[in-house]
């Protein structure tokens, strides 16, 4: 039980240390990257609880992927910071007065007295050789088949978004339309035009040309 | 087997079309131009039959309780499937004249009929959620398809971060919810709360569920968005806009508050009475200083928010017969409203003044005459459907015992008349402005889908009852 409560309030800390940091860092860069190590404790928190595959998934698709094509945006973009602070001393006040008094509703709330352990008994642990990645599968493939269903239409929708939104349509161009039976049909006659020109050009002419210059 | 197909019918029949239309159209985009528009109604037409021939009175459920298919469910989705007919048949000719029509239009517009169709039918939160964002998703996608617009991409964005921080309030709410509960499905909630009673944890949640809601329907104090959004959108898109979500939006209320946490009612009502009061106001008010037809709508859409809210607040189920019908009707009005504009304007030219209306009874005699329909029938004035509607909401909230608020929402509604008798007056009484075109209809099918809107919100006006009585059927069974 010791080791396990460390490493909670390690990777706990870590991952509260690294969100404050992201909204925190002038530089986009480094709050990206803040977020990352916010991901990572978070993937760790998981693993504590037995949920391998979402801390893995995590670390993967978020850290993998997301972030490493957010990471290319922020750099590739120049982005002008002073323009986005404008008006951030201004604001500060209301807005530290708003957080502190959500900050104090909440924590009216969420404490030991509501979700403490004699509410809410700690979990059983899983067994050695008890699957997350199955438990989560056959409950996926089950129970929540139908949000799992609609979840497909909603990536579907936002390929189809993201194309929508960027694809530039060329000129219009009937290279795409072609009929193949036109084409086996076509005859000499329909592309090649045969044109009367006398083939011997006079002499005299020429020279005449040439007198000229 | 063959039941579950049955049931879920409507649903599938939707997404099938979806795919294979976004898939033909791809092939046939360039040699049959109005291929995806014919099948797109017709797909529509199809699934809203379906409906009705499988139209179920008793409620049947499907996945565990995450589906279920009920009178309001059926009821909510023709009027839904009406509105998207009407809006496609409008945004069209918009879209034309502006070469910006391209069949992905239509197949995100069915999508996020298919998002707002589950939606109704969301009987547990994750189904409810994933609705919401598949109709939400369509929608910022729609409004930001002209992309060589900087007003349309700027309210796409402002839609889509307001709309982003909304869904992460009802999703916390929603989150707390089920840590007190333990359980997502409506059903279940009802039943633990019923036994033990609202705990403050579930009263947080509701808070924050009932924040993203009122960012959702576009209720006062959480209604910025919505003149910018309403103006910024090509108005081919706010039309489809303004109406089908705002019945999804009610769906959405319906579910969450009536059948998960109506045993919180005492909780949610003074909530529900502070937005619709201000929802009112700001409606009300603000509305009077616009000069933009398109934000002066949006303003009164505020205020007929707040009236749906009124017929909530009653929590009984006479109100919410009564809200629905309210936000059927005036889904109907509002999608007219923005039709006439969309009919005013051309290339380079949006009609969206309110000026750029003067005259228009001696230029064009049956679109005023529309207008002044839509318009008295926002303003409440009888024999228009809008009348009605204020009247069954407000008799429920003076039986509820809210005698006051009924008469503070009147005042409102009286200001209110205001800015629509201006617009009147400016369309028949002032004189056309120097370099006005005559207005013309472009296709066929706006004129007489305009002409259908004004003569249903006359008829209903003045026959309510049918409709009003099978709201409360369904809402009693």
């Amino acid at each position: 039980m010791g080791i396990e409560k460390v490493l909670f309030y390690v990777f706990a800390l870590t991952a509260i240390i690294a969100s404050l940091g992201v909204i925190g860092s002038r530089n986009p860069v480094r709050a990206a990257l803040s977020l990352v190590l916010a991901f990572i404790a978070t993937a760790g928190v998981w693993l504590l609880l037995q949920a391998e595959f979402l801390g893995i998934v995590l670390i993967l698709v978020y850290v993998g992927a997301v972030m490493v094509l957010f990471l290319f945006v922020i750099m590739m973009l120049d982005i002008n910071l002073t323009p986005l602070k404008e008006g951030f001393a201004r604001y500060l006040p209301i807005g530290i007065m708003v957080a502190l008094i959500v900050l104090a509703e909440m924590s009216l709330i969420l404490n030991p007295n509501f979700f403490g352990l004699e509410i809410y008994t700690v979990p059983t642990a899983l067994g050695a050789h008890d699957s997350n990645t199955k438990m989560l599968g056959q409950l996926l493939f089950t129970e929540y088949l139908y949000a799992f269903v609609l979840a497909a239409v909603l990536l579907l929708l936002s390929i189809v978004a993201a194309i929508v939104l960027t694809l530039r349509r060329r000129q219009q161009s009937e290279a795409l339309y072609q009929n193949v039976g036109d084409q086996v049909r076509v005859q000499a006659s329909d592309r090649l035009t045969m044109v009367k020109m006398p083939a011997v050009v006079r002499v005299k002419e020429v020279v005449q040309g040439a007198d000229d210059e | 087997m063959d039941m579950m197909l049955q049931i879920l019918a409507p649903e599938i029949a939707l997404l099938i079309a979806s795919m294979a239309l976004l898939i033909g159209d791809a092939f046939w985009a360039k040699r049959y131009p109005a291929l995806t528009f014919q099948l797109t109604l017709a797909t529509l037409v199809v699934v809203m039959v379906i409906i009705i021939a499988t139209f179920s009175w008793e409620s049947l459920q499907l996945f565990n309780g995450a589906f279920i298919r009920d009178g309001v469910a059926d009821v909510l989705k023709v009027a839904m499937i009406a509105m998207t007919l009407l809006a496609f048949i409008f945004a069209r000719d918009y879209l034309l004249k502006r070469d910006i029509e391209r069949g992905e239009y239509y197949v995100m517009g069915m999508i996020s009929l298919l998002g707002m169709m589950v939606l109704a039918s969301a009987y547990d939160m994750i189904s409810l959620f994933m609705g919401l964002e598949i109709m939400s998703l369509s929608l910022y996608a729609m409004i930001a398809m002209q992309k060589d617009s900087v007003f349309a991409i700027e309210s796409a964005m402002k839609y889509f971060v307001l709309g982003a921080m909304a869904t992460g309030l009802l999703l916390y709410g929603m989150s707390l919810v089920y840590g007190n509960v333990g359980s997502l499905q409506f059903a279940t909630i009802y039943q633990t709360l019923s036994a033990t009673g609202v705990s403050l944890v579930v009263g947080l949640g509701l808070v924050f569920i009932l924040v993203g809601l009122a960012f959702k329907f576009g209720a006062a104090p959480f209604h910025n968005w919505v003149p910018d959004v309403y103006h910024g959108s090509p108005t081919g898109i706010t039309l489809f806009l303004a109406a089908a979500p705002k019945i999804a939006a009610f769906a959405l209320m319906f579910r969450l508050l009536i059948e998960g946490l109506e045993v919180a009612v005492m909780q949610w009502q003074s909530i529900l009475i502070i937005l619709a009061v201000l929802s009112l106001v700001v409606g009300n008010v603000v509305a009077i200083a616009q000069t933009n037809l398109k934000r002066m709508l949006a303003y009164s859409t505020i205020a007929h928010m707040g009236f749906i809210l009124l017929g909530f607040m009653t929590g009984n189920i006479e109100g919410y017969a009564a809200a629905m019908f309210y936000v059927v009707t005036y889904a109907l009005m509002s999608i007219g409203g923005f039709g006439v504009i969309v009919a005013l304007s051309r290339r380079g030219f949006e009609a969206d003044n309110i000026r750029d209306l003067s005259g228009l009874g001696r230029r064009n005699p049956l679109l005023a005459l529309i207008m002044l329909v839509l318009l008295l029938s926002m303003a409440g004035i009888p024999p228009f459907v809008g009348f009605y509607a204020k009247l069954v909401v407000l008799t429920q909230v003076v039986e509820a015992g809210f005698t006051s608020l009924a008469v503070f929402a009147v005042l409102m509604s009286v200001i209110g008349a205001y800015y629509y008798l201006r617009v009147i007056k400016v369309m028949y009484f002032d004189e056309p402005l120097e370099n006005m075109v005559d207005a013309h209809f472009a296709t066929a099918s706006l004129r007489v889908g305009l002409v259908f809107v004004g003569t249903l919100v006359l008829l209903l006006g003045i026959m309510p009852g049918d409709l009003l009585s099978l709201f409360s059927m369904v809402m009693t069974y």
